[in-house]
């Protein structure tokens, strides 16, 4: 165990830095004189002081951290933040159970947007700024973790993405060290951020709720002011606004900041992962609304096409935002839309799933499989925009998707056993283990996650995580060769 | 001419063999010394053994007074240097270098004489590769020759029944085709050339060379046979530098499948390749040939570096049913023994690509050298330099010009415009002159009459 010491120093500092961000909802209650201004104080003493502790407690035991630390210290990160995080709800709604506090925070953090609070529009605005700026700052922490931490640690063939595809990454200017890479990230995400902020009130939102929506658009969480959610302002200028935010989050902020800084848009079609998902986005938005057309249930193409195009891109992307109670349209299209949003999204986003390029690796596998029947002796290199993908990383993906797909049956078997029924387990296990938001039935988007027990909300917010992570990093500390010495 | 040659390699040996016989003093520098004693038996040079990029070696081969420098070793960066020194150390006027790495090549100004000092690049692999392409492009043809950058081309078909002219004289060409100009530069019936006149009669069986501007290729083998099929489905065996640079070459317009043993070269080409199906196996394997479905290929090319090799698997091929066979064949003999047998066209990689060399060595201004049926006869496209005083053919009739016995004049490039030549035509200063030339013996008499400053007839 005295491995684990040196990680919680690093924790122990990780806490005491989060303790600052509750300043901004602090000032902001301030600002509006809301009812939650003594929520907070006590909260950022709290978490302050715990950080402190465990920071100066662990401070002699402080050494080198090494690669096989990173699995710990990532999920550490991802399960203690949330529980700060939780304070500053629990002390304004002492009636909130821990658990759904948890799930709250969870869900914000990993950019999933799935809520169990209601009444959002009565919050006070602090409160709901301090539940969308965590969307932001997972989103933050997404970026760093997935094209810096994960590529590292070589999880679910993430080194695929390191150096062997020749996107973004390998004539990248960004740089060798993780630090300055995190720095020109963040630079990328801030400023489409505040790009989001101003389109999204000259569309006719509010200062406020631009912010707070712009928040979520970004980590792709997809958490509202209102309970409505994007329904509350029926504005298809907004609703604009926010598909091409969606779609840009969606994207490799790497790919972002290389288009930025080099003034050029060529390197979004040198990304292996771009023109697969607006592809693959638009044929699905176009003939879905065809087929709710042609079903009744929109009297309209084009209104069938404005409600698709939104709740489609949103689901798709797994931001989570909602225009509409989609779970009352003819089933195959939510189903169609949950599934796309197991596998749509780029590496290096926001968003969750397998993401497009193992999804594109699989079925060139598939392909692979299917021409060795034919051509016997050919030798069929698996290959990414010409360059080829070595087997090991191709079974390296082929376990992540595996073991995704396991978990997926798992959880739901869990949640069907608990008593939930199967759409909506099944809808909640891929919703959160996607970190989407809205799944169906009793979860959809007119719903919250409320009406779920204490025990379904843990298996959920259990799937959050392990998506989030992408399954790997932590299944591996489940492994007893991880705390072998 | 003193001439020292670098690397006794296939192109090496080729051609010292083809420099040797033209009374020019050879020195060949290689650093094994069997391959060079092997050479010395045969031809009468002067051998050195050695690194081809060290000063002595270049000193003990007689770089002193040499008046070009061949360097045509393995490695690129060899090759290069030997040059460098050459230029430095000794001064020699013409240097010539083989240079592979298309990395290399795509930087001309690397050459330069302030930096490197090539005068010349040679890339044998490119040159056979770009033959091979031609013959593929016309189905049909045993051999298809480049003039005056593509714009005219120097055609070998063999004649058979079904052809229109077949039969006729070769005055009916002109009938027949009114609109479209082309000369037959020469005929051989079987080992014996004759010379094309409007009287001549083709037969089947003959092989024809002529010569016409690119685009009417396809009407004038229409006269000598039937027109194959469009090519779509070729097979190349072998992933050696030529059937690697044929694939990719080919990739794009054809179907393409590659065979080869070798386990990660095929994982090399695999990776290089991105629209050709590479196999693992034996070119030979009859299973193997059966399930990729030999007998819808229309081309299937033996290229590996084994003549044995190349010529079992095109037999093969062509039992189970390939449409045409091409087979590479360094050994002269064993062209003779298979050409115009089962196997369709056998190619000497050698005489494919000793012509760029050629030209270089010859007096008078050549532009372009090819050698012919396998080295006996050349064509050869000459550029006119002078004026009617110094100049043994500024200001003639074609007519009027003493050519040596049986050479033919093609057709004349005039700045872009293709003249295809006939009796009357007038050669003005800097024409390209494209001549047929049946003997080598003759090539001489040839060079004699482009060179300028002998002044009266």
């Amino acid at each position: 165990m005295l491995r684990v010491f040196p990680i919680l120093n690093v924790i122990g500092l990780v806490v005491l830095l989060f303790a600052f961000t509750m300043l901004t909802p602090l000032a902001v209650s301030f600002y509006y004189q809301d009812a939650a201004l003594h929520a907070y104080d006590e909260a950022i003493l709290i978490t302050f002081a715990a950080g402190l502790l465990l920071w100066l407690s662990t401070r002699h035991l402080r050494r080198e951290l090494k690669i096989r630390d990173g699995y710990l210290l990532v999920v550490l990160v991802w399960t203690v933040l949330p529980a700060f995080a939780t304070l500053p709800l629990l002390f304004y709604m002492p009636h909130l159970s821990f658990t759904d506090a948890y799930f709250e925070t969870m869900s914000g953090l990993s950019t999933t947007g799935a809520t169990v609070l209601s009444g959002l529009d009565q919050l006070p605005k602090s409160i709901n700024l301090w539940r969308h700026l965590l969307n932001w700052l997972g989103g933050m922490g997404i970026i760093v973790l997935a094209v810096a931490i994960l590529p590292l640690l070589g999880v679910g063939g993430r080194q695929l993405y390191k150096a062997e595809t020749p996107g973004p990454m390998k004539d990248s200017k960004l740089t060798p060290r993780i630090a300055q890479t995190a720095k020109a990230l963040w630079l990328a995400y801030s400023g489409i951020t505040v790009a989001c902020i101003v389109s999204l009130r000259l569309a006719g939102m509010s200062w406020f709720d631009a912010v707070c929506h712009a928040f979520a658009t970004m980590g792709l969480g997809g958490f509202s002011t209102h309970d409505a959610s994007i329904g509350y302002f029926n504005s298809p200028a907004i609703e604009a606004v926010l598909i091409v935010f969606m779609l840009l989050a969606a994207m490799n902020f790497a790919t972002h900041f290389l288009a930025l800084s080099g003034r050029s848009l060529r390197v979004y079609l040198n990304d292996p992962e771009v023109l697969p998902l607006l592809g693959v986005i638009l044929i699905a938005c176009l003939s879905l609304a065809l087929y709710l057309w042609h079903a009744g249930t929109y009297a309209s193409y084009w209104t069938a096409l404005r409600f698709v195009s939104f709740n489609l891109v949103s689901i798709a992307t797994d931001c989570g935002f909602a225009n509409t109670d989609f779970n009352l349209w003819p089933m195959f299209v939510p189903l169609v839309m949950l599934l796309l949003s197991c596998v749509t999204v780029s590496s290096g986003s926001t968003g969750g799933g397998i993401k497009m390029i193992r999804t594109l690796l699989m079925l060139k596998q598939g392909k692979r499989e299917l021409e060795k029947q034919i051509h016997n002796a050919a030798l069929l290199p698996v290959k990414i925009r010409q360059t080829v993908i070595s087997n090991q990383i191709v079974f390296a993906v082929q376990a992540l998707v595996m073991l995704y797909v396991t978990s997926i049956v798992a959880l739901t078997l869990i949640l069907v056993a608990s008593g939930l029924d199967f759409v909506s387990s099944f809808s909640a296990v891929i919703a959160c283990i996607n970190n989407a938001g809205p799944g169906l039935n009793k979860v959809g988007p007119a719903t919250t996650y409320a009406i779920l027990t204490d025990f379904q909300t843990w298996v959920c917010s259990f799937a959050m995580l392990l998506g989030r992570l992408e399954i790997f990093t932590l299944l591996v500390l489940f492994t007893p060769a991880y705390w072998r010495k | 001419m003193k001439i020292i040659i670098l690397g006794a390699g296939q192109v090496g040996a080729t051609l010292a063999e083809n420099l040797v016989s033209e009374a020019n003093d050879l020195t060949i520098v290689d650093l094994d010394a069997d391959r060079l004693a092997l050479l010395q038996d045969r031809l009468d040079l002067r051998t050195v053994v050695g690194s081809a990029s060290h000063p002595s070696v270049l000193r003990a081969a007689g770089a002193e007074d040499a008046d070009m420098l061949v360097a045509v070793t393995q490695s690129d960066e060899t090759n290069m240097l030997a040059c460098k020194l050459a230029e430095s150390l000794f001064n020699i006027p013409t240097k010539i270098a083989r240079i592979r790495a298309a990395d290399y090549l795509k930087h001309p100004q690397i050459f330069s004489a302030e930096n490197l000092c090539v005068d010349y690049t040679i890339s044998p692999e490119q040159e056979i590769t770009d033959y091979l392409r031609r013959l593929i492009d016309h189905p049909g043809a045993l051999q298809v020759l480049d003039f005056a950058g593509g714009k005219v081309r120097l055609v070998a078909v063999r004649a058979y029944h079904g052809g229109p002219l077949v039969g006729h004289e070769l005055r009916y060409l002109r009938e027949h085709l009114p609109n479209l100009d082309a000369r037959v530069a020469a005929i051989f019936r079987g080992n014996r050339a004759i010379i094309p006149e409007g009287s001549t009669v083709i037969e089947s069986g003959d092989e024809v060379f002529f010569i016409a501007a690119t685009e009417n290729i396809r009407s004038v083998m229409k006269e000598m046979r039937r027109l194959d099929k469009k090519i779509s489905r070729v097979m190349i065996a072998g992933g050696g530098n030529i059937g690697r640079r044929l694939a990719a070459a080919l990739e794009n317009d054809y179907q393409v499948k590659l065979i080869d043993h070798n386990k990660n070269n095929s994982a090399r080409l695999a990776a290089e390749l991105h629209n050709t199906l590479i196999l693992v196996g034996d070119a030979t394997d009859e299973t193997l040939l059966g399930d990729e479905n030999i007998d819808d290929m229309d081309v299937f090319c033996a290229l590996t570096n084994d003549d044995e090799d190349n010529i079992m698997a095109s037999l093969q091929a062509k039992r189970m049913g390939a449409r045409k066979v091409i087979a590479l064949i360094n050994r002269a003999s064993y062209v003779d023994l298979v050409q115009g047998g089962q196997i369709d066209i056998a190619v000497s990689p050698a005489q494919a690509t000793i012509g760029p060399l050629l030209a270089h060595v010859r007096r008078g201004d050549m532009a372009v050298v090819h050698s012919l049926r396998r080295g006996a006869a050349e064509a050869l496209e000459a550029v006119v330099h002078g004026d009617a005083k110094t100049s043994k053919l500024v200001n003639r009739r074609v007519d009027e010009v003493k050519w040596p016995e049986g050479v033919t004049v093609g057709a004349i490039i005039r700045g872009e415009q293709v003249i295809i030549a006939h009796h009357d035509t007038l050669i003005a200063a800097e024409d390209h002159i494209i001549l047929f030339v049946p003997n080598k013996q003759m090539v001489r008499k040839v060079e004699k009459l482009f060179q300028v400053g002998f002044g009266f007839l």
